[in-house]
């Protein structure tokens, strides 16, 4: 921290209590299928996957259920062998309880994978764009949380010039150890895989940033990237949020994402190192993401650790599972800063859940909410540098135009400001709220343009559809004068007959 | 679920408003109860008065706006309210004057603006200088220390009876504040060399003052135990003491005879107290670092130039006050960086 | 005397002639903020206001005579828009905005008349004669022009489900 950092107090972010240990030394453990898996269609940024099942059809593990649908989506396979039961909906874990459709598979009792057809003998001899090709097929997202299409991010490489990879180890929310204990356990399936993807981008370094409060985790991940110099291993201080991505980009190379842009603007893609473990599984063994490792956490669990969960799992089967000491006050998905609470235990796990946490009534945060007594903690904790009191302060009174004035766009949701807030305000969901709002707006302003030619579309075709008419009225007109006029004309002829006659 | 789901974070770090009100009362007890000692029982019947003045004035306010009273006294706010014009009171001052000053702050300095957090100035502040401008006499009438234990003090009726105003026996000996009386000499045409003669700088506090202003040291202790507890920052305290400090001890060097020096300045009149417990109200004070640096500065160096060239012999209350109006503007001012964007908040160039 | 009276007289003058070329000058046709206001309406011209068509609704806005308030298919989201424009202070808690609602075809009593699609100011109605019609849902606007046309009661408004992508935080309740 720099003089003038100390001086003017420009740190960001807080340093909340881990609570990683004792779940995060605790061995890795399988957990027992259940007989049935909910799979999700739409577990990653972008369109919903597109079914390629039929209810009744068996399937292997790793097979494909669903395919990517549109530019940003991810392929969805299932993470159990058995039989389609059903295509419906289900609920999302997701804070609203909503829907969100998926696959129910029931079972077959057995463990027998998908074959792959073509498994390449050395991946590293593979074209970059084929190991993104894989990467796709593997239906493989983002594990930090985002869970945005992996694939994507790999093939932007060779395009914007990407000379340095980084990889998210931070894992800096409290209670969450799944990427500590993926990079004790699995520390060189993760390394091959870094060296994947540095092949698929062609990068020439990777720097995996740790925080400094999981020794084992950089002491395994050295060891295991020491035959590799192009692999680093670095060491970054605990402090949340330091796996945000830029916080982690700025920690590692000094310099700063520009507002507008992304790291990649910058030669520098970031992909957390669950992400690294994936496309090894992927490329070395065909395997697609069917499972990952979901930290269960939080004084209500019985026995706290890490576990390999199969996607589609549903929170009430590992509850089953693994037991519960005491009813949760509440149950989260993901992190105790960031993660969502759960509307229910009949929500499956997906692809981007890092924990489960059952926390208790002392352990999850609670306080009426006060009015704000502009303490400023909230200034200081913030790692972007807004004023998220002023823009909560926006927000109540309806002014979202000035909020987004303050930088309401540029705020990452990370919670910092209320983790520190006395008054306990909910300002993260004041920022949610405004940015759901501005967004409803958006697409009702869409909406108005689309009317708008529809309209436009319908004024245009019953103009149409009456000069047609007139035309039409016009041609009969002309044809029945014509039609007059010959038969008048055969009257006459007629009539000159018969006076002839006459 | 048809409950409304609750946002994340689901952790808190732990800090509470009124565990906040509480430290800062913590931090002030030692010096309140060595002023109490030193001014007796009528110094604590005033402090008890004001505060509770301050409090009905509160209550009331949310009664008339139908909002529960509970919850808010009990955040501590308007008690800490009373308390700091109690510390910034003559300690036997009469009873109605705590009273009006709580009132007064609670109500036209706090509530009407909309309570907690909507304040433009330092409530007790406000009270204080409408006080000072409206009862010039008694706000000026400063006594002498009588300790408790001292043999002439009012005892526990006595002392009452001083309070309520009507205790002419019980002549105390009334005396000017240290920058009363040196500018008062000083617009005599005496120098300071001749007049503070008898009326040497007591550390301990052994002088005519208020509660606030006589235990200089204690206030500064509560002050430093406030700032290691986390509950404010050095920026304010220390920007406002340097902005006292520095044109003094110029001033002083330059000549003697007419400028008091730096250590008479800081340990005298409400300095202390209004850089440690005043100048760093949350509500009325800037948000960043920066912000905070400037303020404390501006409100040092007003008090400074109040105190020695403008009407009254004191200067911390006003200069707050003027520094709170100007609080907005200096957070509009020095706002942060936002990440990835200049100071004018256009994205950095890539 | 004569000379302050002069220089008023001068002064006044000048700035009549300058008030005077300026109205001229910079004379606005029509109010242009009715085309704006106008610009913002759903364009569906569905009439449910009951001012003729979306730039009429916007005329009456601009006036003072209609409420920000008055277009049900625009709900909270336009009479917030509206009043930020008009630069009025709305209190939005009064307005019932019961969500978009667009309109349905209950296919067992449609007779296939094809007098809805007639109204229909977006062609958002699919049918022909004797075959059952079909609303899309993208196109509807809601204005539910077709629910009175319809002989046999087929045509309902029903709300637009709520869905993951829609679904926005509650703001949270005041302190």
């Amino acid at each position: 921290m720099g003089l003038m950092e100390k001086i003017f107090g420009a740190g960001w972010g807080i340093h909340p209590a881990d609570r990683k240990r004792p779940a995060a030394d605790i061995p890795l453990r399988r957990i027992a299928t259940p007989s049935h898996l909910y799979v999700p269609l739409q577990q990653h940024i972008g369109a919903p996957a597109r079914p390629v099942v039929l209810v009744g059809q068996k399937v292997a593990k790793g097979q494909l259920l669903a395919e990517a649908q549109g530019a940003t989506s991810a392929a969805i396979h299932a993470p159990r062998s058995g039989t389609i039961v059903s295509v419906g909906d289900i609920t999302a874990p997701h804070a609203s309880g909503l829907p969100v459709a998926g696959i129910a598979i029931e079972w077959d009792g057995e463990d027998r994978w998908h074959e792959p057809d073509d498994l390449p003998a050395d991946p590293f001899a593979l074209a970059p764009e084929d190991i993104g090709r894989r990467v796709a097929a593997a239906g493989i997202v983002g594990l930090g949380g985002a869970a945005f299409p992996s694939a994507l991010k790999l093939n932007l490489g060779k395009r914007s010039g990407i000379h340095t990879l980084i990889l998210n180890g931070g894992e800096c929310e409290p209670y969450l150890s799944c990427d500590d204990r993926l990079m004790r356990d699995f520390a060189r399936e993760t390394v091959e895989g870094i060296r994947l993807m540095l092949h698929a981008t062609g990068a020439r370094e990777a720097l995996v940033g740790i925080e400094d409060n999981k020794p084992e985790a950089i002491a395994a991940m050295t060891a295991a990237a020491a035959p590799f110099g192009e692999v680093q291993v670095r060491p970054v201080p605990a402090r949340y949020p330091m796996g945000s991505e830029k916080h982690l980009f700025s920690t590692l190379t000094g310099k700063e994402v520009p507002a507008d842009g992304r790291t990649t603007d910058l030669g520098v893609l970031v992909h957390n190192v669950g992400t690294a473990y994936a496309v090894q599984q992927a490329i070395r063994l065909g395997r697609p993401l069917v499972e990952r490792i979901v930290t269960l956490n939080g004084g209500a669990w019985h026995a706290p650790g890490n576990c390999v969960v199969p996607v589609g799992m549903l929170v009430a089967d590992i509850v089953t599972a693994v037991g519960l000491k005491q009813d949760p006050a509440r149950l989260i998905m993901g992190g105790p800063m960031m993660g969502t609470q759960l509307p229910g235990t009949f929500v499956p796990v997906v692809k981007g859940t890092s924990g489960l946490l059952a926390l208790t009534a002392d352990e999850a945060a609670a306080g009426e909410a006060q009015p704000c007594i502009r303490c400023s903690s909230c200034v200081r904790a913030c790692p972007v540098g807004l004023l998220p009191l002023e823009m909560a302060a926006r927000i109540r009174t309806d002014d979202y135009a000035g909020a987004v004035d303050l930088g309401l766009k540029d705020c990452i949701a990370c919670g910092c400001c209320a983790w520190v807030c006395p008054a306990h305000i909910p300002l993260v969901q004041y920022f949610g709220h405004a940015k759901g709002e501005l967004a409803a707006r958006d697409r009702a302003k869409l909406r108005t343009d689309a009317t708008k030619r529809l309209v436009a579309a319908r004024a245009e075709r019953l103009e149409r559809e009456a000069k047609e008419k007139a035309e039409a009225a016009a041609r009969r007109k002309a044809e029945r004068a014509a039609q007059k006029a010959a038969e008048a004309a055969a009257a006459a002829a007629t009539a000159d007959r018969t006076t002839e006659e006459s | 679920m048809s409950a409304v789901p609750i946002a994340s974070p689901h952790a808190h770090g732990g800090a509470g408003v009124s565990r906040i009100m509480a430290k800062v009362m913590l931090a002030l007890a030692p010096a309140t109860l060595y002023g109490f000692w030193l001014y007796g029982w009528p110094a604590i019947y005033l402090w008890i008065v004001t505060v509770l003045a301050a409090l009905l004035g509160e209550a009331t306010c949310l009664r008339l706006a139908d909002q529960p009273a509970r919850p808010v006294l009990l955040d501590g706010s308007a008690l800490l309210t009373g308390w700091l014009l109690a510390l910034s009171l003559p300690p036997w001052a009469p009873w109605w004057l705590g009273a009006v000053g709580g009132l007064f702050a609670t109500i036209v300095a706090k509530q009407v603006f909309g309570g907690l957090g909507q304040n433009l100035f330092n409530p007790a502040m406000v009270a204080r200088v409408a006080l000072l401008i409206s009862f010039p006499v008694p706000m000026t009438a400063w006594v002498a220390p009588l300790p408790l234990t001292a043999a002439g003090a009012p005892g526990l009726f006595d002392g009452l009876l001083v309070t309520l105003g009507s205790a002419t026996q019980l002549d105390a000996v009334s005396s000017a504040s240290l920058l009363g009386h040196a500018k008062a000499e000083l617009s005599r045409g005496v120098d300071l060399l001749h007049s503070l003669g008898g009326h040497p700088l007591s550390l301990a506090g052994y002088r005519p003052g208020s509660l606030g202003e006589t235990a200089g040291l204690l206030i500064a202790a509560g002050g430093i135990a406030m700032i290691v507890m986390g509950v404010i920052s050095w920026h304010i305290p220390a920007a406002m003491l340097a902005g006292i400090a520095l044109p003094a001890a110029i001033g002083h060097a330059v000549d003697p005879a007419r400028y008091l020096d730096a250590t008479t300045h800081i340990f005298s009149g409400g300095a202390l107290l209004g850089a440690f417990f005043i100048a760093t109200d949350y509500v009325t004070s800037p948000n960043t670092r920066a912000g905070q640096l400037l303020f404390g500065l501006g409100c040092g160096l007003l008090t400074y130039v109040i105190r020695t060239w403008g009407g009254y012999p004191e200067g911390v209350a006003f200069a707050v006050l003027l520094m709170n109006a100007l609080a907005p503007a200096i957070d509009r001012l020095l706002k942060p960086r936002i990440y990835g964007r200049n100071r004018k908040g256009a994205p950095l160039p890539s | 005397m004569i000379a302050a009276v002069l220089s008023l007289t001068l002064l006044g003058a000048a700035l009549g002639i300058g008030l005077g070329v300026a109205a001229r000058r910079f004379a606005v046709e029509g109010n242009p903020m009715v085309d704006e206001v106008a610009a913002l309406m759903p364009g569906s011209n569905c009439g449910q206001c009951g001012f003729p068509g979306c730039p009429g609704a916007a005329a009456a806005v601009v006036a003072g005579e209609a409420p920000p308030t008055l277009c049900p298919p625009g709900g909270k989201a336009l009479a917030a828009a509206l009043a930020e424009k008009l630069g009025i202070e709305l209190d939005l808690s009064g307005v019932v905005d019961e969500g978009p609602k667009i309109a349905l075809v209950a296919e067992e009593i449609c007779i296939g008349c094809c007098r809805c699609i007639k109204v229909c100011p977006t062609d958002a109605i699919l049918g022909a004669p004797k075959q059952i019609h079909n609303v899309i849902r993208e196109a509807c606007t809601g204005c539910g022009n077709c629910i009175e046309r319809c002989p046999t009661e087929a045509m309902s408004m029903q709300p637009v489900p709520m869905t993951l992508q829609h679904w926005v935080w509650p703001k949270p309740a005041v302190a």
